[in-house]
């Protein structure tokens, strides 16, 4: 078993997830009419997080305390399962989808148990919120990747990425269209993007997820916005080896490949915040709703075919 | 162009027995008055209350007072417009309003007061929950504070408790003018300066005898509908970063910009400090400014109207914008709300029409019925079209003649009542001199004073996450009503 390229895959993800961030801000800024801010800000921010030392209220316990570092190590070991450019990573095995689900469950349970912790009344309502919504994405995202298993016949996401290839878009366009569609949707609200959420503003009582975390400072911030770049890279990746599945033998034209689509990826999430408003909040769940049918409907599909 | 100046009126000859005061008070409110100001004035010892009522449609100010020592009749719970007023004298004058259903401090400056700390309206309830929101904010924003009660997401009632702006500026101008009191007057909002100057001069103007020329009463409206411009622009640019919609959010915060900088052009400074003075105007404009001036507005008005079309065409911004945070024209009117707010749900109220002078003739104001955020927006967006029109006009055929005039000693024992549309709202202020010609009092009621109430209302039975967008619709001054 080759042990050099999917280790190089991993620190790769590793170390270019925080990219991804800066794309969407630069894409950001050019149809506001600005500069923008560096494409390397988040590493700067990360650095200057590890440097400082954290501050604890009173009222936490360690359960505010272990949440950043559950949370992101459950997001380092998803993307040591998730299948880098359609190629197998270290820990693929069968079903590993459902483990995935899991991890990304716990991380949001350990954020949501770390904010209640704090005893704020912004951070319950955030963590409310957080959960609420998870209630529709969750399934959406489940539902859509029951789908891909049965349309590719595969059951572990390595599996599924490796036989998903233009061919599969010849003959099952309808299927993996709305996949992508649906799994668009729920990158932009598990990662609390326009129009679910709004990173940038500084009004705690409209925040979903930013608001949980007002609390956490130092390295824990660190791990917090490291954690949250890598669940982007995460939907990222599967959207981007959805509609850009190229086997073509080479491992570094395919990297490469799938490297660019993230990018773009990444400017799609950004054009769509620039163009969009913010949604009310009482209508995120039916924009999850929407997902929920395209996987479900992807699925019906899929049966039928 | 009316430029006779607005006369002040002897004072004595508002008093009224106490009995009759109140009685003639609650009558006026019932026939479709609206108070523009309710305050105590020290006298002999005792207070002196006086109340200006305005009716709107006619045009028509009517101003009563009494000699008063102990408590009075509360005429809130008839009349809540009056709710704040009469907290407000309790807290000067000791006063007691009796019936008053929420007498507690509304500025803190009483010895031993604390600002914030007082008891708030709680609701009680399984699963009901409080939260409170600053005074100190996230953003770089005046100190307030909110606090909601909450059944989830649901909100029942929202108490806003301000007071940490209190400067006491009512009180320097006591014993006035001197040269400080216009540098206070152009300072009583920041954002509002050529509002609450124009106003100012207005008192000391109609106090004085003095007539403004044509000219210089039209720069001035230049000044005022600049401010109206740069801040409505502000404002819808504000709105849209509030729903995360960011070509109008950015475009409009430089736009804003441009409009500063034209005010800046005319007297050197973005508010428009250092620009009016009683009598007249410190800055003529020449051909050549002119010229600049009405460059530069086309430019500048060309780019709002793009920017701000895109959120009319916009439906995802439409949508978060309807329905959201609505104020009834009951709930308006009756709380007595001023400004583009309570255009915005459908009170026509506007002093540019209802009592109109200087360069505002056959001014039409822009009323829209629906009172919920897109309304308080789109009202804006008509008035900076208005404003833009207005000025342009302005320009293109400025009378002739002096800028300025002398302003002379006051007459003694007088009063008078200035009322200036500024671009959040009705601007009151209220001018007694004393037997030495001096200001021996000095009421400012800001339009902020009257519309805080009204954010209130909105949030009720609303979401909690809708209120820094309702809060952004109206964007009201802390220190304004702080004083």
């Amino acid at each position: 078993m080759e042990i050099i390229k999917p280790a190089v895959q991993f620190l790769a993800v590793m170390l270019l997830s925080p990219l991804l961030l800066g794309v969407i801000n630069r894409v950001k800024a050019f149809f506001a009419g600005r500069r923008g801010q560096p494409l390397m800000q988040l590493y700067f921010e990360l650095f200057k997080l590890f440097q400082k030392t954290p501050v604890y209220s009173r009222t936490t316990t360690w359960v505010f305390r272990a949440g950043p570092v559950i949370g992101v190590s459950a997001m380092v070991t998803a993307l040591a399962i998730l299948p880098f450019a359609g190629r197998p990573s270290f820990l693929a095995f069968d079903g590993d989808f459902i483990f995935l689900i899991y991890l990304l469950g716990l991380a949001r349970f350990a954020t949501v148990l770390a904010a209640l912790d704090t005893g704020s009344a912004f951070e319950g309502m955030g963590a409310s919120r957080e959960m609420q919504f998870a209630v529709f994405s969750e399934p959406a995202f489940f539902l859509g990747l029951a789908a891909l298993a049965r349309a590719t016949g595969q059951s572990s996401l390595a599996g599924m990425f490796g036989v998903l290839t233009g061919d599969l878009w010849r003959t099952a366009a309808p299927v993996l269209a709305l996949l992508t569609a649906s799994f668009f949707i729920v990158l932009l609200a598990e990662n609390s993007r326009v129009p679910a959420d709004d990173p940038n503003t500084h009004l705690e009582l409209t925040m979903i997820h930013e608001v949980m975390v007002l609390d956490h400072s130092g390295p824990e911030l660190a791990y917090i916005l490291y954690g949250a770049a890598l669940k982007l890279w995460f939907f990222g990746s599967l959207i981007a080896c959805m509609v850009l599945p190229r086997h073509s033998g080479s491992w570094a034209s395919d990297s490469g490949l799938f490297l660019l689509a993230m990018f773009v990826v990444a400017a799609a999430v950004g054009v769509t915040e620039s163009v969009l408003a913010r949604l009310r909040l009482t209508k995120v769940p039916y924009m999850l709703i929407t997902a929920f049918a395209f996987s479900a409907l992807a699925l019906i599909f899929q049966v039928g075919r | 162009m009316r430029t006779e100046h607005l006369s002040g009126f002897d004072f004595g000859a508002t008093d009224l027995d106490a009995g009759i005061f109140f009685e003639t008070a609650a009558s006026r409110l019932a026939a479709g008055g609206r108070a523009v100001a309710y305050f105590a004035i020290p006298e002999d010892g005792a207070f002196r209350l006086v109340m200006a009522v305005a009716f709107d449609r006619d045009g028509r100010l009517e101003v009563y007072s009494s000699a008063l020592a102990g408590p009075f009749r509360s005429l809130t719970p008839s009349f809540p417009q009056l709710h704040l007023f009469e907290r407000e004298i309790y807290e000067v004058s000791g006063l007691k309003p009796l019936g008053h259903p929420w007498l507690k401090p509304i500025r803190f400056n009483t010895p031993g007061a604390v600002p914030g700390v007082a008891e708030f309206f709680t609701v009680h309830g399984s699963q009901v929950h409080e939260v409170a929101v600053g005074p100190v904010h996230a953003g770089v924003i005046e100190p307030g504070h909110f606090r909601f009660q909450c059944h989830g997401e649901h909100v029942f009632h929202l108490e806003i408790m301000l007071g940490y702006q209190h400067r006491g500026v009512e009180k320097k101008f006591i014993g006035a003018p001197d040269a400080r009191s216009i540098h206070y007057a152009e300072t009583l909002a920041g954002d509002t300066t050529i509002g609450h100057t124009w106003a100012y001069c207005g008192a000391v103007e109609a106090l004085a005898g003095v007539n403004v020329s044509a000219r210089a009463q039209t720069l001035r409206g230049v000044m005022l509908e600049l401010e109206r411009l740069a801040n409505h622009t502000g404002d819808l640019g504000a709105l849209a970063g509030d729903v995360a919609y960011l070509p109008t959010s950015s475009f409009c915060g430089r736009l804003r910009g441009d409009f500063l900088n034209m005010t800046a052009l005319i007297c050197g400074n973005r508010f428009g400090r250092n620009m009016l003075k009683p009598g007249g105007v410190n800055f003529d404009l020449d051909y050549a400014l002119i010229k600049e001036l009405k460059l530069r507005l086309d430019n500048t008005y060309r780019d709002v109207e793009s920017a701000v079309s895109l959120l009319w065409e916009t439906s995802s911004v439409t949508d978060r914008f309807e329905g959201t945070g609505v104020l009834a024209k009951e709930a308006a009117e009756g709380l007595g709300i001023v400004g583009p707010a309570a255009r915005a749900s459908g009170v026509g109220l506007d002093t540019r029409r209802n009592f109109s002078c200087g360069p505002y003739e056959r001014f039409t104001m822009a009323v829209s019925g629906s009172g919920d955020v897109y309304s308080r927006a789109y009202v804006r967006w008509v008035e900076i079209q208005r404003s833009a029109e207005l000025i342009g006009g302005w320009l293109d055929a400025l009378p002739e003649g002096p800028v300025e005039a002398e302003c002379g000693e006051f007459k003694p024992d007088s009063a008078a009542v200035s009322l200036v549309e500024g671009w959040r709202g009705q601007i009151c202020h209220f001018a007694v001199t004393g037997p030495d010609g001096k200001f021996r009092h000095y009421k400012i009621v800001d339009p902020s004073f009257h519309n805080w109430q009204a954010l209130a209302m909105t949030l009720r039975n609303g979401e909690i996450s809708d209120f820094p967008l309702c809060n952004k619709s109206f964007n009201l001054s802390y220190c304004g009503r702080d004083l």
